[in-house]
């Protein structure tokens, strides 16, 4: 079968499905009991053998079926889950991904590199094996001669339909058909197997679900549950007059001998009409808690991130139209015109505010491999750690979810290695044994901010002094002057650890200034709190959007700029004659504090103009950021602006004091003031 | 002065051709996208002094480089007849002012000559050869290392 098509889809599907089995270990490592969850992880394992198999990966094959063995074995409690067995499956995953990303990269699944892990499941299998021989049993689908597998797995619902049915005393069988090697037609064949029992009987279970079986997504057997007034010997005759089936065997079943699989409407069945009619009251209620279900998933689709970049280009152009237009009307003053633009302004903006909300993925994305990495990192480090989550639901912009990962973990793994104390350290301390590391995200007006904070020990600022002081940083005397928060922000700096000793972990000190730049190169910020003996606390704040901002334009000379609206505090206006010189710098008294302040003209080399009209008074753009803050001397403001964020493009990458280009209203370029590296 | 066969079986190479000071120069028809008038030029501050600026090309920027300035030639102004050729190299659009454009040449690869030392007007390292097409001489361009590209990359 042509498989190439369905790449995406698989890579996709495949990342889902590791991402839920990463939780599910997550969650059993800490019950261990948890049998829902347990059938919910083997499912997932069935799937991924099933979706593997179809498009030929047989080392994820392989490592699934053997996964689905062993988790088959500690759900008939031959052997109950403890941390080896987490920890092998665990083990398992981590090579699943591998295969996952081999496939993304190269379309095959590379080495063999999961021999070892098969061979360990495998004894542990067969071990356990030993002492219960029943356990012989594996998944349906591969047992083509054992008949019937050793129990039925059902979900809640096919388990509710059958107590439903029981009540009713309608017979419930199962089959077990298997079609002859021969035959031509699989899903043809099978789908007179399943209309010649719909004349008597209600499917309510298949395994594998009809539209695989439609689909010739399965070997020569499955497996049906049936409701039915007849007989079993009635539905046998009628089996057996199908030709080119092998075997038919039939079993009846009760609600007794299901075990509950626990996995929602997979097969997609409705209640059937028998029950239904007889039964409104308690089959309504279980079609009514389905359908939602099923609706919502419905409702997606999965989009090229491509597409929706240029859908995304496509609002831009039209917000700079709008803008040339609302220019034009400007000079025309026609009502029927400010009407029209006014009109197109709220609809430009609604379909911006569209596109920006497809783009939005909830920031679960990032978090949900944490858990995982805390658990494995508290282990290597011998420390306990409990991790809390909130606002997994907080929703960014794709291209931030895509950057926003490595920073996080850098924070996280500082905060793990640096920050949280050894227990025993702790306990002296009189803490909790368990450090606590919060990561919380919420959105904060046109800002998402994301906090990472632990308990441990805070930024020690008298080691960052040395240290600043030892890298020549700043001088003795100077160091004197600086208060904690300064001192804290050399951590920022490149090449700069506090860490006496390298661990894998951290302390290479190539870690905050990454952090640092990535988040800038994201348009946000970083700050840190911290207090000593009570934990630190960095602050990543993220723009909302990425591609469109309110900027004020401002005129410099005869040049025009556009400034981001979020780092302008205020705007205001000063004396030439209350510009104080400091250490060459010029400052001025403003609100009760010393600003300094910065030639607009001067940082971007404006070439003056020629009869330039002198004043004594200056327009200043108030500019602040954490708690920093200068005044912008501009000659003239034009404005406020929605602008849309343009590259300077490859070749005039890195230019200091411009952040990037808008097209304004009238074709022409401006230049975005990057006020963060006027600092 | 040593002719150099290039290939036996090149036949054609098509070069854009443009003026500058006096002088034919010719990029490669491959790298060209588009040759566009002179717009609007915002100067970008903080960049090397034969950077333009960058201009508004249907949405997109791009920057646009002054050859006089990169070749140390005299300055002039722009006039009706001058065009911006825009290149797109690795992926990285760029624009070239010129003094004029207006056609495209086949020059067979047994016209192109290697520079040696004959020439002192530009930059050396720029240039990929002379091409003669019947009297005419036209120096043939390297664009990456007009746009300094190897630099940057290596």
């Amino acid at each position: 079968m042509e498989t190439s098509q369905y790449f995406d889809v698989f890579i996709d599907e495949a990342k889902e499905h590791l991402q839920k089995m990463n939780d599910i270990l997550l969650i059993l490592e800490k019950n261990p009991k948890d049998k829902q969850h347990l059938h919910e992880l083997f499912r997932i394992a069935h799937t991924l053998k099933g979706m593997s198999g179809t498009m030929g990966f047989n080392y994820v094959l392989q490592l699934t079926h053997e996964m689905e063995n062993l988790m088959d074995q500690v759900r008939n409690d031959i052997f109950s889950i403890d941390e080896s067995v987490v920890d092998l499956l665990f083990e398992c995953l981590d090579k699943l991904e591998q295969y996952v990303m081999n496939i993304e990269s190269d379309q095959t699944e590379g080495d063999n590199i999961s021999d070892n892990l098969i061979q360990e499941l495998k004894t542990r299998v067969n071990g356990s094996e030993n002492s219960n021989p029943i356990a012989n049993e594996t998944t349906q689908q591969d047992t083509n001669e054992g008949g019937f597998p050793s129990a039925f797995n059902a979900d809640e619902y096919v388990r509710s339909m059958i107590k439903k049915a029981e009540d009713k005393d309608y017979n419930i069988f199962r089959l077990y058909i298997c079609l002859n090697e021969k035959c031509m037609l699989k899903s043809a064949r099978a789908y007179i197997v399943f209309s010649t029992l719909e004349q008597n009987c209600e499917i309510i279970y298949s395994d594998p679900s009809i539209e695989d079986i439609e689909d010739e997504k399965f070997d020569l057997c499955f497996e049906l549950a049936v409701i039915t007034q007849h007989s079993e010997v009635e539905i046998s005759q009628q089996l057996n007059s199908i030709s080119e089936l092998d075997a038919v065997e039939i079993e009846s079943i009760n609600s007794k001998n299901v075990i509950t699989k626990d996995e929602g409407e997979k097969d997609g069945f409705s209640t059937p009409a028998l029950l239904e009619m007889d039964s409104n009251e308690t089959s309504n209620s279980a079609k009514d808690e389905d359908q939602p279900k099923k609706a919502r998933a419905g409702k997606t689709v999965r989009v090229d991130i491509e597409r929706l970049d240029n859908l995304m280009n496509l609002v831009s152009e039209l917000i700079i139209i709008k803008t040339r237009l609302e220019d034009a009307h400007q000079m025309t003053q026609e009502k029927s015109i400010s009407d029209t633009t006014e009109q197109l302004e709220r609809i430009t903006t609604s379909l911006h505010d569209a596109v920006m909300k497809v783009r939005m993925v909830p920031i679960e994305r990032v978090f949900n491999r944490f858990p995982r990495m805390v658990r494995d990192l508290s282990k290597e480090l011998g420390k306990e750690i409990n991790l809390i989550m909130t606002g997994e639901d907080t929703e960014v912009d794709r291209t931030v979810i895509d950057e926003i990962g490595d920073p996080l973990i850098h924070l996280i793994r500082n905060a793990l290695d640096h920050g949280i104390e050894e227990p025993d350290t702790r306990i002296r301390n009189h803490k909790d044994k368990a450090g606590k590391l919060k990561l919380t995200a919420f959105p904060d007006g046109n800002n998402v901010v994301i906090e990472v904070e632990d308990d441990g020990k805070g930024i020690d600022t008298e080691k960052v002094k040395a240290k600043a002081i030892a890298n020549g940083l700043i001088s003795e005397s100077q160091s004197q002057l600086m208060e904690d928060k300064e001192l804290i922000q050399f951590l920022f700096h490149p090449g700069f650890s506090t860490a006496d000793k390298i661990s894998d972990v951290s302390g290479r000190g190539v870690g905050l200034d990454v952090v640092q730049t990535k988040i800038e190169h994201l348009g946000g910020e970083v700050e840190i709190e911290s207090q000593p003996d009570k934990g630190s606390r960095f602050i990543i704040r993220l723009p909302l959007t990425l591609a469109i901002i309110q900027a004020l334009l401002v005129n410099v000379e005869s040049e025009k700029y556009a400034i981001p609206l979020n780092n302008i505090r205020e705007i205001s206006t000063i004396k030439e004659e209350q510009i104080r010189k400091v250490q060459g710098k010029e400052v001025v008294l403003f609100r009760q504090s010393t600003l300094p302040i910065l030639r607009l003209s001067g940082i971007l080399n404006v070439p003056p103009l020629e009869e330039k009209t002198q004043t004594d008074e200056y327009t200043v753009v108030i500019i602040s950021h954490g708690d920093r803050t200068f005044g912008l001397v501009v000659d003239e403001l034009i404005g406020q602006q929605e602008i849309v964020i343009k590259s300077l493009g490859k070749y005039l990458n890195g230019i200091r004091g411009i952040a990037g280009a808008t097209i304004l209203g009238n074709g022409t370029v401006s230049l975005i003031v990057d006020t963060n590296s006027l600092f | 002065m040593s002719i150099q066969e290039q290939k036996i079986n090149a036949d054609m190479d098509q070069f854009v051709i443009f003026r500058l000071d006096q002088e034919s120069y010719g990029v490669p028809i491959n790298y060209v996208e588009i040759i566009e008038k002179v717009t609007a030029i915002t100067r970008v501050p903080n960049s090397s002094d034969y950077v333009l600026g960058v201009i508004n090309l249907r949405g997109e920027i791009v920057p646009v480089i002054d050859l006089r300035k990169r070749f140390n030639l005299p300055d002039s102004s722009i006039t009706d007849e001058s065009r911006i050729i825009i290149l797109t190299v690795d992926y990285m659009t760029v624009g070239i002012l010129t003094d004029s454009s207006s056609e495209v040449l086949n020059i067979p690869k047994s016209q192109i000559e290697n520079t040696g030392t004959v020439l002192s007007i530009v930059d050396e390292a720029s240039i990929e050869g002379i091409g003669k097409v019947d009297d005419r001489m036209i120096i043939l361009l390297d664009i990456h290392a007009i746009l300094d590209i190897n630099n940057a990359e290596s």
